[in-house]
């Protein structure tokens, strides 16, 4: 079942000057088709300004298409009547989590969701504790988010996202502003969330490391979709990834230089564990 | 150049319920011509660091010695101050505002009084420093994507010609590329120029492979202050607060417990292939 379909979608960002003349305009997604499965793990990756954010904005009806269509769980986004449903069930983790956090409270903001949902109050509660306890910022809920750090921001707009139970979350670079340890927690509860409550994920990020356990990856290049595949699949391109402006995980990237100084060692090698077998069969020859 | 913080305190809404204590009692020297990465747990106190640099931020504790001149005395210039110690944002969207990409770009260096011909070829050549192409110039900085607006924050602080480049988390939000030729014009540039550069960082990588000393904060306080493969040897009270050692020191390991006899003390992919070669003979 297709939680997620995106068929010939053209976006132009039409810029006007003061008068509200037309200045210019910037086709930032050029016929993309993709679907994605309920419960799949979708990782985008892709260069500053190839249309990722632009594509993740489809997904909850903030932008509909210029041209083509985007259904979220069957429905169309740019009929009207199913704003409500879709951005429930789309749930929406953005780039700066200042934009994002409007509670006064921690607590009160990771509530604000499911509040508006009309969940009992009680169940609000277990759900916001859920979260928080989740991304590891349980012991923060009495603090005001303005004045967290950045890092901790993030990690309440993502609590506020998770009690929301939504189907589908779209995390656009979710843990760009995060230390090495709030990044492990955040894709921790992420992977969690799509194995455990079969929530379908889209995982935005230039971190490559973080995608190895997504079961699909899309390359995204100038408004197109240039590369798909898994994980392994894609990351044994390792020269066409640097091409598109990417890169490989540190442990992929290490194994494709010992292989090209001559060691028998096979492509999209991506775990640590994997190399370490790999060389194994070197050593012994 | 140097900046000397003797016991720097530093408490937000003080008084107040909401106080916090972000740095205590911190004391530093950094000297002309380094290249220093500050990491950190989130919330550790790097930004509250880094915005005393330049003044943006005083002290509640201590003093801030720019040059031998405490930066909080009467007669300082502190707007000459602001020049010298250029400081781009975690967030870029704090650094924007002129209707154009250009015209931001021009904003610092205006404002430092050069004449309107040298403004604009050191807002040229910025914009061209960090990968912006010509065709967003004439753009407004909020039309851009997160990538290409922190790009065109990099370019305002570089026009200025800081003697003093300060960068705040500079590659978050950056593709992999743009990652590493913003820090490789920047490892170029203070080449060049002697300039004096601190980079706060959540990339382990990006600090083994660029920087010459690495201090740690934890909660406010220095942890470490040492060369990078001293600080990453302490992997396991770094993992405590937060941090990590580099990738490639946990893949070190990992080998080296499988039986291959090889140095674990690295931090960078040239450093572990050269050590595994050796280690497998070729
Ligand atoms: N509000 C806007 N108005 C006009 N053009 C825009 C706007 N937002 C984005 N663009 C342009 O659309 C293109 C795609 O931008 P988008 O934000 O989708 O890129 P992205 O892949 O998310 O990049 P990044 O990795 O930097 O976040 C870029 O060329 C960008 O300059
Ligand atoms: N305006 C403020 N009022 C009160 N407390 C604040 C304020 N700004 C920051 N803090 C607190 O001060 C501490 C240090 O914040 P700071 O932004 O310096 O951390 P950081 O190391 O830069 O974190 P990050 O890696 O997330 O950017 C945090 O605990 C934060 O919650
Ligand atoms: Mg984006
Ligand atoms: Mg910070």
């Amino acid at each position: 079942m297709e939680i997620i379909e995106a068929k010939d979608l053209v976006f132009e960002y039409i810029r006007r000057d003061e008068e509200g003349n037309v200045e210019g305009i910037t086709c930032a997604l050029d016929h993309v088709s993709l679907d994605v499965k309920q419960g799949d793990f979708v990782a985008i990756l892709g260069h500053n300004g190839s249309g990722k954010s632009t594509f993740a904005k489809h997904i909850n009806a903030i932008l509909y298409p210029t041209e083509g269509t985007v259904w979220v769980d069957g429905k169309d986004t740019s009929r009207e009547e199913n704003l409500w449903e879709i951005r429930q069930e789309a749930g929406m983790v953005f780039q700066n989590p200042d934009n994002q956090i409007i509670g006064q409270v921690v607590e009160e903001d990771v509530g604000f969701g499911p509040e508006n949902l009309g969940v009992p109050t009680k169940e609000i509660w277990e759900r916001v504790e859920e979260s928080l306890k989740a991304v590891g910022m349980y012991e923060f809920r009495k603090h005001s988010p303005n004045k967290l750090s950045g890092g901790q921001k993030q990690r309440v707009s993502i609590a506020g996202v998770i009690a929301m139970h939504p189907k589908c979350i779209v995390l656009d670079e979710p843990t760009a502003m995060l230390d090495p340890n709030g990044r492990k927690e955040v894709i921790r509860a992420v992977r969690a969330l799509n194995d455990v409550e079969e929530i379908t994920i889209i995982l935005i990020t230039h971190y490559m490391e973080e995608i190895i356990y997504a079961n699909k990856v899309f390359v995204m290049e100038r408004g197109k979709i240039a590369m798909e595949g898994t994980p392994r699949e894609i990351f044994s391109r390792v020269e066409e990834l640097k091409a598109l402006r990417l890169d490989v995980p540190q442990v992929t990237l290490l194994s494709h230089e010992l292989r090209k100084s001559g060691l028998a060692i096979p492509e999209g090698i991506l775990t640590c564990e994997e190399l370490v077998e790999a060389l194994g069969h070197v050593a012994r020859g | 150049m140097s900046i000397i913080l003797d016991h720097v305190n530093y408490v937000y809404e003080a008084g107040t319920a909401m106080e916090f204590a972000a740095l205590k009692d911190v004391s530093l020297t950094i000297n002309e011509g380094e290249f220093i990465g500050l990491i950190g747990h989130t919330g550790s106190g790097k930004s509250t660091l880094v915005q005393h640099l330049n003044g943006l931020l005083v002290p509640t504790g201590g003093n801030i010695y720019y040059n031998g001149k405490d930066i909080h005395d009467k007669e300082y210039n502190k707007k000459e101050l602001r020049s010298r110690v250029g400081l781009v944002f975690q967030y870029p969207e704090h650094q924007l505002f002129e209707i154009d990409v250009f015209s931001d770009v021009c904003f610092g260096p205006k404002n430092l009084g050069l004449d309107r011909k040298e403004v604009e070829l050191r807002a040229y050549a910025a914009l061209k420093q960090v990968g912006i192409e010509d065709e967003y110039f004439y753009q407004s900085p909020f039309d851009l994507s997160g990538g290409q607006k922190r790009r065109v924050a990099i370019a305002g602080v570089l026009a200025m010609k800081p003697d003093v480049l300060v960068l705040d988390e500079p590659t978050a939000g950056l593709d992999p590329k743009g990652r590493d030729e913003i820090l490789d014009q920047i490892a170029g540039l203070r080449e060049e120029t002697g300039m004096t550069v601190i980079l706060v960082s959540h990339s382990m990588e990006d600090v083994a492979r660029y920087v010459g000393r690495i201090i740690v904060m934890n909660r406010g306080q220095v942890m470490f202050d040492d060369v990078p493969r001293a600080v990453f040897r302490h992997y396991r009270e770094l993992e405590e607060v937060g941090l990590a050692a580099p990738q490639v020191t946990y893949i070190m390991q990992a080998l080296r417990k499988s039986g291959l006899d090889v140095d674990t003390d690295l931090t960078t992919i040239e450093e572990a292939r050269e050590e595994i070669l050796r280690a497998v003979g070729k």
